[in-house]
Order: structure tokens, then sequence, then C-alpha cells
């Protein structure tokens, strides 16, 4: 029995501030200026991307009580750089990460609504909840929230910006120029919300928007970030994009959706991915190499061995033998601002397991770094890259990819123009925009439709 | 005072909905189906650029507009609803190569870090022509909309008591925290922070970085910034004032105030307030604009101008008053009246169409050709920058500042 070919959703992360981004190459562009972000949205919207992605981080890294200065460092306002690339763009999505921890939700509610129209339909909120009082310390709010309540927070702050939303149904501007109505309706936007985090009401003063409400993302893997991606969300910004992980993550997380009466459509699964390509399988494994001690300088590598050891390593010699004595599992953690170092669970197993793989393969800790970290997703020709996506999807390990390049702003182009029209050949991606808003790209009902389905049934 | 009659003004015009008259969008030209769409915008701003205008600014609130300070009126014959004014103006800013864009945001709600970057963003989207118009909110219910704080319910007039003056002055000092914190962070980053050093693997110096530590009644506020300094360095401030309160804040934290004298003398008298005040905060060197606010109603012939207020008074049902002098005759009248103003110390003005989509053209097609063949306006742009166009020079950084001079 075959099913029929699912069609591939592809998305485009602008290179973010850690190790993945190659800053040092002398292609590398500005991460700031707006012509970087502009070209790499054009260079998304030509290959019918189906939209681009920003990430946040609402406070400097720092690593040793000092800010860290080995990544690119820096970025624009989420929203403000959004609102400018949909001037330059027609019909590419545009997905920011904002925080439900810093922002209240009626401006973050009328920042997304404004963003929907300025761009004709095309807004998405990557919710992101953020952990620690070290970035409280930039706001007025302050930051720190018991683990248990960040997910209450988050869950309710995307409840009371859906009020929001709602509050507005379409059909409220009349603005007819003869009679001198301008609103049907004197209490338009009304909404009342009373929770254990928000206590608010009055009335909403950005009007309904194309898509209703912008496309919702969530990011987070736990237990509580799976179910509020199954309760609430569009689409998942994952991590697994391994074959097998992938087709665990999306059964367990797609299994869940029934429970909250949605279908398996109702939300997408796409995870992260990096690329490397080359004219041949061989030569984008040399590339991919080189690509990978570019992104771990000697300096890069005393510092993530740092985030396992929560040690000061800068006296060790990077071209040289892993540390002999202990990580400090006892002190307040080295690395502030990063979710990442929460990637090591057990920090002296780890530690053990290095030392074996380093003295088993002479590696220098320059070597052992570049060899435990992340490998490209996706390594080959542009034909092995396209076949090898295809099947990740057709197997159900995702529904599509948010690929990250590593450099900007040119680092997509070479996926644009190769692998593109390879998925396009066979059938499986777009050779056209055939909807005007995100909704339309990525399949997704628009609310209102949703409310008279759940009315009528 | 350093203006003379005969010295260029300065313009800009700001745009709100279908203009300042509440009836506006009943008018052929006024489009009130468009109001939130990009191409709206996109119009209004292309012909203020045309006309060679400094800038336009965008009006904002956290809540419907209502003419009653303290609560919302219930009427559905006006225009409600309206788009968050930064993101309208950073959608615009591509489409636009000269003109300055200056979106209103209320302190009062807001985060000092997140209006900072999001400003210094918009000088990047446009390459350095952002400013912000800071404005503060007594309004009660849109508080509510926040419910971080309850404000009782007070009326314009009730704020000129005591007790209105206390908490006026209480939410201005806020806002000049709020301001005093953009600042620092516009500055966190040095110029040259950014040194891709592939020796040493760093990417910045990261001792050109740095906090700001702000310990403030309202709120404190680490820094740095993650948005590196702007384009313009610090992109323009700007607020609007009616009383010795905020021509404080106007005088100690803004580059243009905008003020609203009804008459040569009412400018002269605020003008030399503004000027006490500034020359008291120790800023008496630097350029200040004090701008007069104009609602304009503009036509060939005065006879039309007025008739056309009072066609929109009707529509209204009651004449429309504002905190503004409100004009209403032919270009070579405005320029009069702006000239004669001018003499009094204000180096340009700010003008309220009262139809945006008629009064709008009429600045740019008649008032700025009238202006130029007085010599009293720019004929071409001359500076890439909107401090450039208002003749602020790009301020050093505080925080580089002693390194600089070493």
């Amino acid at each position: 029995m075959s099913k029929p070919l699912k069609q591939i959703h592809l998305a485009a992360h602008f290179p973010g501030v850690n190790n993945t981004t190659v800053w040092s190459d002398p292609r590398a562009g500005s991460h700031i200026e707006f012509s970087s972000f502009a070209h790499f949205a054009r260079t998304a919207e030509r290959a019918k991307f189906d939209f681009l992605f920003l990430a946040e981080g609402l406070r400097l890294r720092e690593q040793g009580g000092q800010i860290y200065d080995l990544d690119v460092v820096g970025r624009p306002d989420t929203f403000t750089v959004l609102a400018a690339l949909a001037a330059v763009t027609e019909r590419l999505g545009l997905t920011g990460t904002i925080s439900s921890t810093f922002n209240e939700p009626y401006e973050v509610a009328r920042q997304f609504a404004s963003l929907d129209h300025l761009s004709d339909g095309r807004s998405a909120w990557n919710v992101v909840t953020s952990w620690d009082a070290f970035t409280g310390e930039n706001f007025r709010r302050g930051g720190f929230l018991p683990q248990e309540e960040r997910y209450s927070r988050a869950k309710e702050f995307l409840a009371t910006a859906n009020e929001l939303f709602d509050s507005w149904h379409g059909d409220e501007i009349v603005a007819d120029q003869a009679t001198g109505a301008f609103l049907r309706d004197a209490k338009a936007g009304s909404f009342v919300h009373t929770g254990q985090h928000f206590d608010i009401h009055g009335q909403f003063d950005v009007p309904r928007s194309p898509q209703g409400r912008p496309v919702i993302f969530q990011a987070g893997d736990s237990e509580e970030g799976r179910e509020f991606a199954a309760s609430s969300a569009d689409a998942v910004f994952s991590r697994y994009a391994s074959l097998k992980e992938g087709q665990a993550f999306y059964t367990d997380v797609k299994n869940r959706l029934a429970k909250y009466g949605r279908s398996h459509r109702d939300l997408l699964i796409l995870p992260a991915a990096t690329f490397v390509l080359g004219d041949t399988d061989a030569e984008a494994e040399e590339l991919a190499k080189e690509v990978r001690r570019q992104q771990v300088s000697g300096a890069t590598a005393i510092k993530h061995l740092e985030f396992v050891w929560n040690r000061d390593l800068s006296a060790y010699d990077p071209e040289g033998p892993l540390p002999d004595i202990d990580p400090d599992v006892s002190a307040d953690h080295i690395s502030k601002g990063r979710a990442q170092v929460r990637m090591y669970r057990d920090p002296l197993a780890t530690a053990r397991e290095w030392r074996e793989l380093a003295a088993a393969n002479n590696w220098s800790i320059r070597d052992l770094v570049i060899n435990t970290g992340n490998r490209q997703t996706f390594v080959g020709s542009p034909a092995t890259v396209a076949r090898t996506i295809n099947d990740f999807v057709q197997a159900d390990a995702s529904d599509g990819f948010i690929l990250v390049p590593h450099l900007t702003p040119a680092g997509l182009d070479p996926f644009a123009d190769q692998v593109v029209p390879l998925l396009q050949e066979q059938g499986v991606f777009r050779t056209e925009y055939e909807g005007t808003t995100l909704r339309d790209h990525l399949g997704l009902a628009h609310p209102d439709d949703v409310r008279r389905e759940r009315a009528a049934s | 005072m350093s203006s003379t009659p005969l010295s260029p003004l300065h313009l800009a015009v700001a745009l709100d909905g279908t203009g300042w008259h509440p009836a506006s969008w009943r008018e052929q030209v006024a489009r009130p189906r468009d109001l939130f769409t990009a191409g709206y915008w996109a119009d209004l701003v292309a012909e203020a650029e045309r006309g060679l205008l400094d800038f336009v600014t965008f009006e904002d609130g956290l809540g419907l507009q209502s003419p009653h300070y303290s609560e919302l009126d219930g009427r559905t014959d006006q225009v409600r609803g309206r788009l968050d004014a930064v993101l309208t103006a950073s959608r615009i800013a591509p489409l636009t190569r000269h003109i300055g864009l200056v979106p209103t945001v209320i302190a009062t709600h807001t985060e000092p870090f997140h209006i900072s970057k999001a400003t210094a963003t918009l000088d990047y989207v446009s390459t350095g022509r952002a400013g912000l118009r800071v404005q503060i909110s007594a309004r009660p219910h849109e508080a509510d909309h926040f419910g971080r704080r309850t404000l009782p319910p007070i009326s314009l007039e009730e704020l000129r008591t005591p007790a209105g003056q206390e908490r006026l002055t209480d939410l201005f000092d806020e806002a000049a925290d709020h301001v005093e914190v953009v600042r620092r962070l516009w500055d966190s980053w040095e110029d040259d922070a950014e040194i891709r050093d592939a020796a040493s693997g760093r990417f910045i110096d990261r001792d050109k970085l740095h906090y700001i530590d702000f310990e403030g009644r309202h709120f404190s506020v680490k820094g740095p910034s993650i948005t590196p300094r702007p384009p313009q360095g610090q992109p323009l401030v700007t607020a609007l004032g009616h009383q010795t309160v905020p021509y404080r804040l106007i005088a100690r934290q803004t580059d243009v105030g905008y003020v609203t004298p009804h008459d040569a003398e009412q400018a002269r008298a605020i003008v030399a307030e503004i000027r006490a005040e500034q020359e008291a905060a120790g800023r008496a060197g630097e350029l200040l604009h004090v701008f007069g606010d104009l609602v304009v109603f503009l036509d060939d012939d005065q006879a039309a101008a007025e008739d056309r207020r009072a066609r929109l008074d009707a529509l209204a049902g009651e004449p429309y008053t504002s905190d503004a002098r409100i004009f209403a005759g032919t270009p070579a009248q405005l320029a009069d009246l702006l000239q004669e103003l001018a003499a009094q110390g204000l180096s340009g003005f700010r003008l309220r169409p009262a139809v945006a989509g008629h009064d709008l053209p009429a600045i740019t097609r008649g008032l700025v050709p009238e202006l130029q063949r007085r010599g009293a306006f720019r004929t071409a742009y001359e500076a890439d920058t909107l401090r450039g166009l208002l003749g602020l020079p790009r301020p050093a950084n505080r925080y580089a500042a002693t390194t600089a001079t070493a």
C-alpha cells in the first residue's frame, strides 16, 4: 500500500548568535545591517520557502562572569526587522521568537496583530519561556519564575493573547462614509481575562488581522513542552533531525493531538537542520570537515569544555590533552544566558567518556570538540541532500525542516539554487506559492473556520 | 537664540488615522477602509517625502482612541483602532530613502529595553532615519490592559490641580528614566566593538560593551543592549508638551520638543521657559529644536478651507477643538504664520493635517513650494540621516568619551 507523497515544508533560520555561524569566513557579511536580512529573505522567497525564522535572546551570554565574545554577538529587535522584511517580500512567512516571560499579553498581541496586517497575513510567533533572573535584570518586571510556573505562565500568556486576537471578529469596521458609521459595535475588542498570572480587561485596539491569529510555534522539548505544543501550537520547532529520533518525536507529539480534538494535520513538526553542499558527496564531506574546524576555533574548544567542566580552563592548550581534574559539579554554572548547558546532565560521566575518546583517538581538546560536536544534518551533493530530506519527510521523521545556514547572508543561496529545483522535480515542493498567507503555505485552517467547524459538529 | 526669520524652517507632519479632524474619514479622499494596510501608510509617507519634509510622526496608544482622557467614549462614528506605530514605521522604512520616521512609544507601560532595541533596529532598517516620540499614559483604561498598576480616573482639568500635577510629575519622571535607559542602551556598544579578529577568535572586543547599571525608582536595567549602536548613534528623541512638567522632560531628554503656542507671544514665552530649563539641565550648548504644532486645513483660498472645516464640524456634530492652534487658510497665509512664529524662536513645525488625504498633499505641493520661494525651506535633501537633516551632530558615545580623548 503506497501512501500519497507528502509535500515538504521548508523554512530559513537567519544564522544565529552561536558557533554554528561562521563569522570568520571571508564571505561572511554583517549580522545586523538590514541588507543582510533582506538578502536572506529574498533568497528564501525566491526558493518558495514557507517562512523565515528569527531566534531571540534578551541578554548577551556570559561565561565566567564576562560577555561571551567568540560567537556572533548582537542582533536586531525581532518585531521591527520582521515588519521591515514584509516590505521586501510578498509571500514569505515571517516567524519571530518572542518571550512570554519578559512581555505583557496586550502589547505582544497588538504587535503580532499589527505585523499580520502589515504583512497581509504572514506572521508567526514562536512562543518561548525564559528561565532566569539573569535575563530578568534587563526588565522592569524582573525575570525569575520557578520551574513549575514557566509553562503555566506561557500557556496563560498565549491563551490571553488568543482572547485578544479573537476580541475582534472581522466585521466590525463598516467605514460607511455616507451614514457616518465607522464601527458596527461600540464594544468591539472587549475582553476580560482573570487568571493566575494576568488580570486584565478592556477593549483591544487592533482589528482582526488577515490570519485571525498568528501561526503559533513551540520549541520546548520537555513533557510539558510537548503537551503545550499538542494543545496550543500550529508547528513545533524541534531539535530531532536524525531519522530514528525524528520518527520517535514525531509519533509521540502527533499522538497527543487527539485528546485535544485535533488531527495530525493540525500540527507540523519542523526540526532545525544544518547542511553542507558539494559537487559530489566526497567533496561535501571534505567541506563539512572544514566548516566544523571553522566553527570550533581553539578558543571556542576551551570554552566548550568549560560548559562541561564548569571551571576556568583558559590555561589549557586547545591543541593539548584534556584536563585531568574533574568537573566542578557544586558551583553555579559558569555559563549564563544559553540553553545548551543543560544538555550535559552528568558532567562527571561526560568528562570520563571524553577522556577515553580522546585517548583512544589521540585527539587534542579541539579535535575532541570538533568530533563530538554536532555534525551537519545534511552533507552531500544536491541530489543526495534532496533525496535524504524527502526520505525523512516521507518516513514521518518530520514535515519539513528549518534550515540554518552557517554563512550570513548568502549561506542559503546554494540550497535555493541547487536543492530546491530537485525537490520540485520530484513533486514534493511547491513551484509557486498557492496562497497568500502563511497559514495557506502550511496547510493550516483559518481560526474562524476551525471555530465554525467545531460549532457545527 | 540663534533663529532669525530667514533661517530655513524644519517641517514634520503628524500622521494619525485619516487625519486629525474626527470626521476626516468621511471625506472622499480619506480611504478609511485601507487604514489597516501597509499601502495606506506607504502612500502617505511617500507624499511627505516628495515634499522633502524632515520627518513624519506616527501617533499611537495602548487602547482605543477617545477624546475623553479617562475613559472610552463608546462612539461608533469616528475612527477606532490602529496599528503599532513602531512596526508601521519599520514597514515603511525600506520603501523610503530620505525622510525621518518617528513613531510614538508609551513610556508608562513598556519596557525601555524593548523600546531601545526596537528604535535602534528602526535606525538600522532605515539606515539612520529613526526617532521616537515619547508619551506618558495616565489613562486608567490603558493601565487596565496591563493589570500591573491601577490609575484612578482623572480628567484633563484635574491634571492641573496640585494632586493632578503630582501624578503627572510622577509619570513624567518615569518617562525621563525610560528615555535615560533607552539612550544608555544605545550607547552600550561602542561603534567599533565588533572586531572579527580571526587570530584571537574574538568577534567583539568586550571592553567596548558596557553595562548601563541603571537604578531608578521605577525600574532597574543592567544592559548592555542586544543590539549594536545604531547608525545615528542616538536616534532622535522627541516629546510633546503643554506645561512646565513636560517642558522639563523636553529640556532634559529630547532633541525636538513639540509645543502648542496659539500666538507669537505664547511662542516666545514657551521657548524662553524651555531654554531656561535646558540651561538648568546643563544642556545650554546643545542644539534642542522647539517645533510648533498646528492643525491645518489648507486650500487655495481661505473660504474653501473654512468651508471644509465647517462641513467636517457639521458631520462630527460639534466644532473640532484641539490643544494646538487650528489654522484654516491658504499656503501663503500659513507660510506667513510659520515665519511669524519662527521669529519667536521656533525652529520648525509639526503640522497635523486635518484630513490626511487632502491637507498632506496641500502641505507638500502648496506650502513647501511657497516656503521654497521665500528661501525658507530646502529644495533637496541635504543629508543621509535624520539627525543630519536637523543639523544635529552624531553624538560621541558616553561610555567611550574618556578613551576617545586619551
